[in-house]
C-alpha cells in the first residue's frame, strides 16, 4: 500500500459500544503494514454513555494525531446521531459507514430535544453513504456485543489491506473464548452485500 | 521493536525502563492510566494513594532513601501536592523523582484548566514537555537522569492530547539501577529555618546550572527551514505546527522551564516573524518579552482552551501556509439541524441516581464534590448547588450554615463520594464536629473510584494490584471523629432514604 499522503479515519459512537477495541485492531493492522500511525482518543467520561471519538491517522510520517475538519477519508459511525454530529469532518468525496442504530441521548430521553432524521440528512449531503444493521448481524454471529467487529469488517472492506491480516490481528486482540464469534462478526461486516468502491 | 502506546502507557514504560522502584498516584483524568500500567510491571511497587499529597510524600521517601520514584497526578492534583513539592525542591532528592502533571487544556474532564508550568517555575524545578508517545517515554528517562544530575524533583508535564493519543514507541529493556547509598544528612533533609536558608541558596544556584544545561541539551531543538516565519512551540502544539506549517522554522522546546535564553535569541535572530504558540498561559512568551525579544503570541492565539491545528491554520495558514489543506466539506450540520448533545450520564443501576431523585424532590440546597455524582447537577436530577474541588462539599456546607444559621442548615446537605471523602473529606468532617455544625453529610459509598474508571481505593479492600487489604470502616471513622448520628442506608430503598434524609 504505497502512501505519500496522510489518510484519516474517524470512528464515532457512544460510550460502551466498543469503538476503542475496533480502533485498536485497525491501528495495529496499519502498523503491521509498515505505516506510521497516530490515534487520538478522548475518553474522559465515555464510560458514562457520552460521545466517543477516535481519530486514526496513517501514512509514511504523521505529525498531528488530530484530523482537521473536512479531511476524514472514512467515517465509521456506530450510531446515527453521532454520524450526523461528525459529518463536517468528512471529505467531500469521503465515505461514511453507518450502523443503523439509535441510542437516545439524555436531552431526547427527558423530552428537551428531538432525535433528528439523521440518515435522510446525511444522504442529502454526501454521496458515499452506506447504512447497515450491525446489531442484527452481530446477534446472528452469536453475540450482540460484537457490533464493533461487524463494523470493523465493513470498514476493512473499504480499505485496501490483506484480509488475512485483519483476522490475524483480531485473533491477537480479543480473548480466545470470544474469537469464533468475533471472526464470524468480522466476515458478516466484510461481506455486506453492498459496498462503495475502495478508496 | 515498536509498539503503539498512549502517552500514559509510554510514561509507565519509560519509568520501568529507567529502573524505577516506586510508582504512586491518586487517579485523575488524564493521568490515571500511567499508574494503572505501572502496576502491571512486577519489578515496580505501585499504589493508589489516598490523595496526591500522600502520593508525593511516599515518592519522596522512596527517592531520599535511594530508589527512583514516579508520582503521577492530574493538574489539580498538584495543588494538593504543592506543599511537599515546594520544600522537596529545597531538599533535593537522592535517587531520581519525577512528578507527572497531566494538564487538561479544553477541560475534557476537569473543573479548571490551570497551566501547571507555572508550578514548575514557582517551585523552581525543571519542566519537560513531550509531544508524542515516543517522547513521553524518552523524556521520562531523561527526567530521571536530570533529577539525579541536578539533585531536584523534575516535572514531566503532559496534556490530554499527549496522554491519550497513541503513537509508535521503540521499546527498550529495563535498566536495573541499584539503590543509591543513603546517608543521614539533616542539613539537607530536615527543613527547619536554619537548614532551609542555605538550601534556598542551593536552589538558586541549581537553577543557574539548569539554564546552562537548557542551552545545549537534546530536549530543545532548533529546526531552520524558511526564515519568513519562526515558531516556538512545545508539547502537542509542536506536532500541530509541523502538520499545518511544514515549511516554517521551529524551535521545539522539550524543556520549558528554565528556558534557554541564548538559544531563543539565536532563533529569533534567524527568522523574520517570531511566534510562540502555546496553550493556556503566555508562559514562554512572557519570559521572552521580559528579555526584550519581539514576539507574537497571545495577541494572535487564545488564552482559553486547546490550540488545535484548525486554529493555527486559521491564524497563520493563509499568510504562511504552503500546504493549504483547506477543508472541503465546511458546511456544518449544525446549521441545518439541531443536534442534541450527548453528555455523559450516571451508569444504569448506579446507586447515586435514587439519592439525587430524592434530593431534588425535597428541594434541598446541596453542596457537591468531584466524582460521577457531580453529574447529579445536570438533567434530569438538577440536585446540586456547588462543586469546587476534591473535598469542598463539607467545608462549603459548614460555611453556608455559619453564614445563614441553623434553620437554613435544616435544608442543606453535603454530598461526597467514598474516594473523595478519603482524599480530603475527613478533615472537613472533623471541622463540622469540632465547630458544632449541624449540617448533614451524605457519603455516597459505591466502593470504587468510579469517575476515573473504577479504581480500587482504601474503602473496598483491594490494592492497585488487586491484592486483598484492610478496608476503612466509614461508620466507625465518623463516630471516632465525634459524629453522634451515623446512619447507614441502602440508596435503592427510596422510601427509607427519603425518610432518613427528612429526619436529618
Amino acid at each position: 500500500m504505497p502512501m505519500n499522503e496522510t489518510k484519516n479515519i474517524l470512528i464515532v459512537g457512544v460510550g460502551g459500544q466498543g469503538t476503542i477495541l475496533a480502533s485498536r485492531v485497525l491501528s495495529t493492522v496499519l502498523q503491521k503494514i509498515g505505516l506510521d500511525v497516530k490515534v487520538s482518543e478522548i475518553h474522559g467520561m465515555s464510560q458514562r454513555g457520552g460521545s466517543v471519538v477516535t481519530q486514526v491517522r496513517y501514512g509514511q510520517s504523521v505529525s498531528s494525531p488530530i484530523i482537521p475538519k473536512g479531511q476524514a477519508d472514512i467515517i465509521l459511525a456506530f450510531e446515527k446521531l453521532e454520524a450526523l454530529r461528525w459529518l463536517p469532518t468528512l471529505k467531500k468525496e469521503g465515505i461514511i459507514l453507518i450502523n443503523d442504530q439509535r441510542i437516545d441521548p439524555m436531552p431526547v430521553i427527558i423530552g428537551a430535544a428531538e432525535y433528528p432524521e439523521a440518515l435522510d440528512y446525511i444522504r442529502s449531503k454526501v454521496k458515499n453513504v452506506l447504512v447497515i444493521n450491525a446489531l442484527a448481524a452481530a446477534q446472528e454471529a452469536g453475540n450482540a456485543k460484537a457490533v464493533n467487529i461487524v463494523l470493523l469488517g465493513l470498514l476493512a472492506r473499504h480499505m485496501n489491506i490483506d484480509h488475512s491480516l485483519w483476522l490475524e490481528t483480531i485473533e491477537e486482540t480479543v480473548p480466545a473464548k470470544f474469537l469464533q464469534v468475533n471472526l464470524k462478526a468480522f466476515e458478516a461486516g466484510y461481506n455486506t452485500a453492498e459496498n462503495i468502491a475502495n478508496i | 521493536m515498536k509498539k503503539l502506546l498512549t502517552g500514559n502507557e509510554a510514561i509507565a514504560r519509560g519509568a520501568w525502563e529507567a529502573g524505577v522502584k516506586v510508582c504512586t498516584a491518586y487517579p485523575g483524568t488524564p493521568s490515571t492510566e500511567i499508574t494503572e500500567n505501572a502496576a502491571s510491571y512486577s519489578e515496580m511497587y505501585a499504589e493508589w494513594s489516598p490523595n496526591e499529597k500522600v502520593a508525593l510524600e511516599v515518592g519522596l521517601g522512596a527517592a531520599i532513601i535511594g530508589g527512583r520514584a514516579l508520582v503521577a497526578m492530574k493538574h489539580v492534583g498538584v495543588n494538593v501536592a504543592a506543599d511537599p513539592l515546594f520544600t522537596l525542591a529545597y531538599t533535593g532528592i537522592n535517587a531520581g523523582l519525577v512528578l507527572v502533571s497531566a494538564d487538561d487544556p479544553g477541560m475534557h474532564s476537569s473543573q479548571n484548566e490551570q497551566d501547571n508550568r507555572n508550578f514548575g517555575k514557582a517551585a523552581k524545578i525543571p519542566v519537560l514537555e513531550p509531544s508524542d508517545s515516543q517522547e513521553a517515554k524518552e523524556f521520562t528517562k531523561i527526567a530521571f537522569e536530570l533529577s539525579e544530575a541536578f539533585d531536584t524533583p523534575v516535572m514531566l508535564r503532559t496534556t490530554t492530547r499527549v496522554a491519550h493519543s497513541q503513537s509508535l514507541v521503540e521499546l527498550e529493556p529495563r535498566q536495573e539501577i541499584p539503590l543509591k547509598n543513603y546517608e543521614k544528612n539533616i542539613q539537607k533533609y530536615v527543613m527547619m529555618p536554619g537548614f532551609a536558608r542555605p538550601r534556598h541558596v542551593a536552589v538558586e544556584a541549581r537553577l543557574e546550572k539548569l539554564m546552562e544545561y537548557a542551552e545545549t541539551c537534546s530536549l530543545n531543538r532548533m529546526e531552520l527551514r524558511q526564515r519568513q516565519l519562526g515558531i516556538i512551540a512545545s508539547g502537542a502544539v509542536y506536532q500541530y505546527v509541523r502538520e499545518v506549517l511544514p515549511n516554517a522554522s521551529t524551535l521545539k522546546l522539550g524543556m520549558t522551564y528554565p528556558l534557554p535564553r541564548k538559544l531563543i535569541e539565536e532563533f529569533a535572530g534567524q527568522v523574520e516573524n517570531l511566534y510562540v504558540i502555546e496553550e493556556l498561559d503566555p508562559f514562554i512568551e512572557d519570559q521572552l518579552k521580559a528579555w526584550g525579544i519581539k514576539v507574537h503570541g497571545k495577541d494572535t492565539f487564545p488564552l482559553v482552551g486547546e490550540i488545535l491545528p484548525e486554529i493555527i491554520q486559521e491564524k497563520l495558514g493563509s499568510t504562511y501556509g504552503q500546504n493549504k489543506n483547506e477543508p472541503e466539506n465546511t458546511e456544518s450540520s449544525d446549521n441545518f439541524l439541531h443536534i442534541p448533545v450527548r453528555p455523559p450520564v450516571m451508569c444504569p443501576g448506579c446507586p447515586h441516581r435514587g439519592l439525587f431523585y430524592i434530593l431534588n424532590k425535597l428541594k434541598l440546597t446541596v453542596t457537591g464534590d468531584i466524582g460521577c455524582y457531580t453529574l447529579g447537577a445536570q438533567a434530569p436530577h438538577h440536585a446540586m448547588d456547588t462543586t469546587i474541588c476534591m473535598g469542598a462539599s463539607i467545608g462549603a456546607a459548614i460555611g453556608m450554615e455559619k453564614a445563614r444559621g441553623k434553620e437554613f442548615a435544616r435544608k442543606l446537605v453535603a454530598v461526597i463520594g467514598d474516594s473523595t471523602f478519603i482524599h480530603s473529606g475527613i478533615t472537613g468532617l472533623i471541622d463540622a464536629v469540632y465547630n458544632k455544625a449541624t449540617t448533614t453529610v451524605i457519603i455516597l459509598d459505591n466502593r470504587t473510584t468510579a469517575m476515573t474508571g473504577h479504581q480500587n481505593n482504601p474503602l473496598n479492600g483491594r490494592t492497585i494490584k488487586g491484592e486483598a487489604t484492610k478496608e476503612v470502616n466509614l461508620p466507625l471513622l465518623a463516630k471516632a471523629v465525634g459524629v453522634d448520628r451515623v446512619v447507614e442506608v441502602d440508596p435503592f430503598n427510596l422510601t427509607e432514604l427519603e425518610t432518613i434524609i427528612k429526619q436529618e
